[in-house]
């Protein structure tokens, strides 16, 4: 509480946004907290801070260091890649999964909190009661999402006699729909279709979380669907008609320019 | 061994919105306020990478850790309550200012139906029309005599909304403090819409501010930028009203106030008649403090409110099989459902942008606004549109008949990413013997104390409102021309799993009789005068409205019962 007494914010918040884009700064500030009539609003003049890890600039981009596994071996990175390829494949309107990262986002994600169900309830016992009372499993997510990569690619082999990296694409399809059916068992208990939602939920999560988290590579998830990721501002926009197509910022813009 | 402090007058268990204005109002006054907070500090610098979809909404960086608590639920009392493992229908709050930083600021008052609901549905239709097992009951308190308590939150907060008197609402005796917020085109489309139907559109009144402003305590702050990362998040401008921007800066401020954060309060100590004090634990250290006070005060949410009073003993639990007894008494939650869901092919929005309150509303189907003579529930919905900002990984909308991955998903959900709309309804809960929270037998806490139990699930009275609001919902967007809508008429059982609403109500009710209820209007317990519960937990039913613009006024109301309690003592009313 006491940095809220302060009559100036730390540089580089969004409430020196405030104070630059706007004008005056209130009278009597108890809570600290920028005062100012914004004119500026939308800022489109903003340094194009997009422009580095952009494409479409024809620099080389950079190697991308983040690009590496801390969770999945070899062979559970592929199967993952494959899956999540056929979730959100490549298409006419750009990138599928793995062209976006999400196999190493998935990679990341399990290996950290939320793979260990830290911030979860975790005391027993562990029952199974009705649909509407949810999870009521002991296993972390993190084991969940290896056994089903697992189930995955014995299923493949039990019906085609291949890995489910080596199927036809309508192969792999047909090895998902039967997962999302529950067809396929996991473990006591764990459907395929509790793995396979887990699995669409982290790859919509892949292709469209912050860049930070090792998928969306280059904002180009985003981009697909014209999303701006992180502005400072829509005051101007939001009343308007006609729809504002803007480049869009990531955190790591926001670390650099603010 | 737990450590003894010295005695202090006031003690606030939970720093929320009630936690802090009753600090700011007593402070103010001079008298002495410790508050404990379970939780973390916070302020507007955390939010600097706030706009991250990941960590905030996906991940609840601002939310209870479930870890060290939950609550345990079931449908029936047939069944077995399991805990809830991981985040679903609501959202609890945990550290400095509690839900009050990651909520989205929708401020309504509840009509004056809600408080007088029992005497005024026998009124128009008789006995009969209550159902058998539905506990509805009166408030003990008016509209008319809540009203300035409303106007003391609104003004304190600064909330926007238009300037002239809503038609079928309660009655205001000051326009609202700032102008309504920016209509934006979506809320113009439903403006006409809902006009054209003949209903009575009010722009949604909204605690991000349309404007700069400065409250009567002095305090200046920023207008929204429709960041569209509003609810789920902190707002790092200052715009939202929450409490650590508006009445935690008075109450430090006045000199009278002490807060203490990791600090987890597991006993309310009492001698039987009054609270001697509690007994709290730091989360972080594990160290135990015994601290004596004259006036306790509960602030904790409504599951801790009562979870507290239970396992103190204090106050007589409520018996579902003889509906007598009060403390888990009358729980009652949201009936959100009946959305109409219409997609444009040839029309874009600015989905992206948005604030946690924008949005309008028509009255004409909440509350008693409408004839039930002829319907199978009483009560009703606010019927909305909000623009909120939709973020990318939480919205990917299709028609019906599209498949949820591959292919065809990807094109669908990226063509409509920026070209839909939902009329929305949100509807009221009303109480049932059988509704009712008590402690779980066997799922404790990570300090060993039982968690709080909710035997909770929707009922006919429910469905029929769904289904009822659903015909009104799609004909309001059909007016606004979609190429295609999808809509849902059915409710099914309450289900854990899916995000709803954390408006969850009741449990240590107030009204007008101590057999009937835990606190009078004072929100002072029958049974320990120097205890005092404020919050949602004193609803004796929701509303079809947000719950926070009352629960700010009955905090006011309390504020004023416990300074007039400290210096006369003895029942308030
Ligand atoms: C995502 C979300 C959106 C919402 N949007 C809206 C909206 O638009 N409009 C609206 O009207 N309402 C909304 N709400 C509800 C609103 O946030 C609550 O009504 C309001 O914040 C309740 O305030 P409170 O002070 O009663 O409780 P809380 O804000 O929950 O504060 C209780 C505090 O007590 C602390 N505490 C609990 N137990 C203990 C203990 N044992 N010891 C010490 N401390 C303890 C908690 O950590 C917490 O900080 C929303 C809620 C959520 C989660
Ligand atoms: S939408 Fe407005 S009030 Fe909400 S967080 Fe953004 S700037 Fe703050």
């Amino acid at each position: 509480m006491a940095e809220q007494q302060k009559e100036q914010p730390p540089s580089g918040s969004r409430r020196q946004f405030l104070k630059y884009s706007g004008t005056a700064i209130g009278g009597l500030v108890v809570g600290g907290v920028i005062g100012g009539a914004i004119t500026g609003g939308f800022n489109k003049k903003k340094p194009a801070a997009n422009a580095p890890t952009s494409p479409q600039t024809g620099t080389q981009p950079a190697a991308d260091y983040n690009h590496a596994t801390m969770y999945f071996n070899q062979r559970q990175l592929q199967i993952t890649q494959a899956a999540t390829e056929r979730i959100f494949p490549k298409d006419d309107n750009g990138p599928g999964a793995n062209d976006l990262g999400v196999a190493y986002y998935i990679d990341h994600q399990l290996a950290g909190h939320w793979g260990f169900n830290a911030r979860e309830y975790r005391m027993g016992p562990f029952v199974k009661g009705e649909a509407t009372q949810g999870d009521y499993q002991s296993i972390n997510r993190n084991e969940v999402f290896l056994l089903g990569l697992t189930a995955i690619d014995n299923a493949s082999q039990k019906k085609y006699q291949k890995g489910f990296t080596d199927l036809a694409d309508e192969e792999k399809d047909a090895i998902l729909t039967s997962l999302e059916k529950g067809d396929i068992e996991v473990i006591n208990g764990i459907t395929g279709k509790s793995f396979f939602d887990l699995l669409r939920n982290m790859t919509l999560e892949g292709v469209y979380a912050d860049p930070l988290y090792g998928g969306n590579v280059n904002m180009e998830g985003w981009k697909m669907r014209n999303y701006p990721g992180n502005q400072m501002s829509y005051a101007k926009i939001v009343g308007e008609d006609a729809f504002a197509k803007t480049n869009p910022l990531s955190l790591h813009d926001h670390l650099a320019t603010h | 061994m737990a450590t003894k402090l010295p005695r202090v007058p006031v003690l606030i268990v939970g720093m929320g919105w009630i936690g802090g204005i009753i600090a700011a109002e007593l402070s103010k006054q001079g008298i002495k306020v410790v508050g404990l907070e379970r939780g973390k500090p916070r302020s507007t610098e955390d939010y600097y990478m706030v706009h991250d979809e990941l960590r905030y909404a996906q991940r609840y960086e601002l939310m209870q850790d479930l870890s060290k608590e939950t609550i345990t639920f079931r449908n029936t009392s047939k069944m077995t309550a399991l805990p809830m493992r991981q985040y679903g229908a609501f959202l609890l709050g945990e550290g400095l200012g509690g839900a009050g930083i990651h909520w989205n600021g929708q401020t309504y008052r509840f009509l004056p139906y809600d408080f007088e609901i029992r005497s005024k549905t026998i009124e128009r239709y008789g006995k009969k029309k209550i159902p058998d097992g539905m506990t509805i009951q009166d408030w003990g308190i008016t509209y008319d005599e809540l009203e300035p308590y409303f106007y003391k939150f609104e003004e304190v907060a600064g909330i926007s909304g238009d300037q002239e008197q809503a038609a079928m609402v309660g009655k205001r005796s000051k326009p609202f403090p700032t102008k309504p917020m920016t209509k934006t085109p979506m809320i113009k489309m439903f403006e006409e819409a809902t006009k054209k139907l003949g209903y009575h559109p009010y722009m949604m009144p909204s605690a991000n501010l349309s404007e700069q402003y400065t409250n009567p305590d002095g305090i200046t702050r920023a207008p929204c930028q429709y960041c569209g990362y509003c609810e789920r998040f902190g707002c790092e401008y200052g715009a939202k009203a929450d409490p650590v921007v508006t009445v935690l800066p008075v109450a430090q401020k006045s000199g009278h106030f002490e807060l203490r954060e990791y600090a987890n309060v597991t006993d309310i100590l009492h001698d039987g008649k009054k609270a001697t004090g509690v007994k709290y634990v730091n989360p972080l250290t594990g160290q135990e403090y015994e601290q004596p006070a004259d006036v306790v005060i509960l602030a904790s949410y409504v599951f801790n409110n009562v979870r507290l009073l239970l396992t103190s003993k204090l106050g007589k639990p409520y018996d579902p099989n003889s509906g007598t007894g009060v403390v888990g008494k009358n729980y009652a939650y949201q009936t959100n459902g009946g959305s109409a869901t219409g997609f444009y092919d040839d029309k874009q929005f600015n989905l992206f942008a948005g604030a946690g309150a924008l949005g309008m509303e028509i009255p004409d189907f909440n509350g008693d606004n409408f004839d039930h003579s002829d319907l199978n529930f009483i009560h009703g919905a606010g019927i909305r549109i909000s623009q909120t900002g939709l973020r990318p990984i939480a919205n990917n909308s299709v028609p019906k008949g599209t498949p949820t991955w591959g292919k065809d998903f990807k094109a669908t959900s990226l063509k409509y990413a920026n070209n839909y709309l939902t009329v929305a309804a949100q509807g009221s809960s009303m109480p049932w013997r059988h509704h009712y929270l008590d402690l779980d037998p066997t799922y404790k806490d990570a300090y060993g104390k039982p968690l709080v139990r909710i035997t909770f699930d929707f009922e006919e009275q429910d469905r029929q409102m769904i289904a009822f609001m659903a015909d009104k919902t799609e004909a309001i967007m059909k007016e606004m021309k979609p190429s295609s809508i999808g809509s849902s008429k059915e409710l099914g059982p309450f289900n854990i799993v899916p995000y709803q609403s954390t408006h969850n109500t009741g449990g240590a009710i107030m009204g007008s009789d101590p057999s009937t209820s835990v606190v009078n209007n004072y929100l002072q317990m029958w049974d320990a005068e120097n205890v005092f519960v404020v919050g949602a937990s004193a609803f004796p039913h929701n509303s079809g409205y947000n719950p926070t613009g009352t629960v700010g006024a009955l905090a006011y109301r309390a504020a004023e019962g416990i300074a007039k309690y400290l210096k006369s003592g003895g029942s308030l009313v």
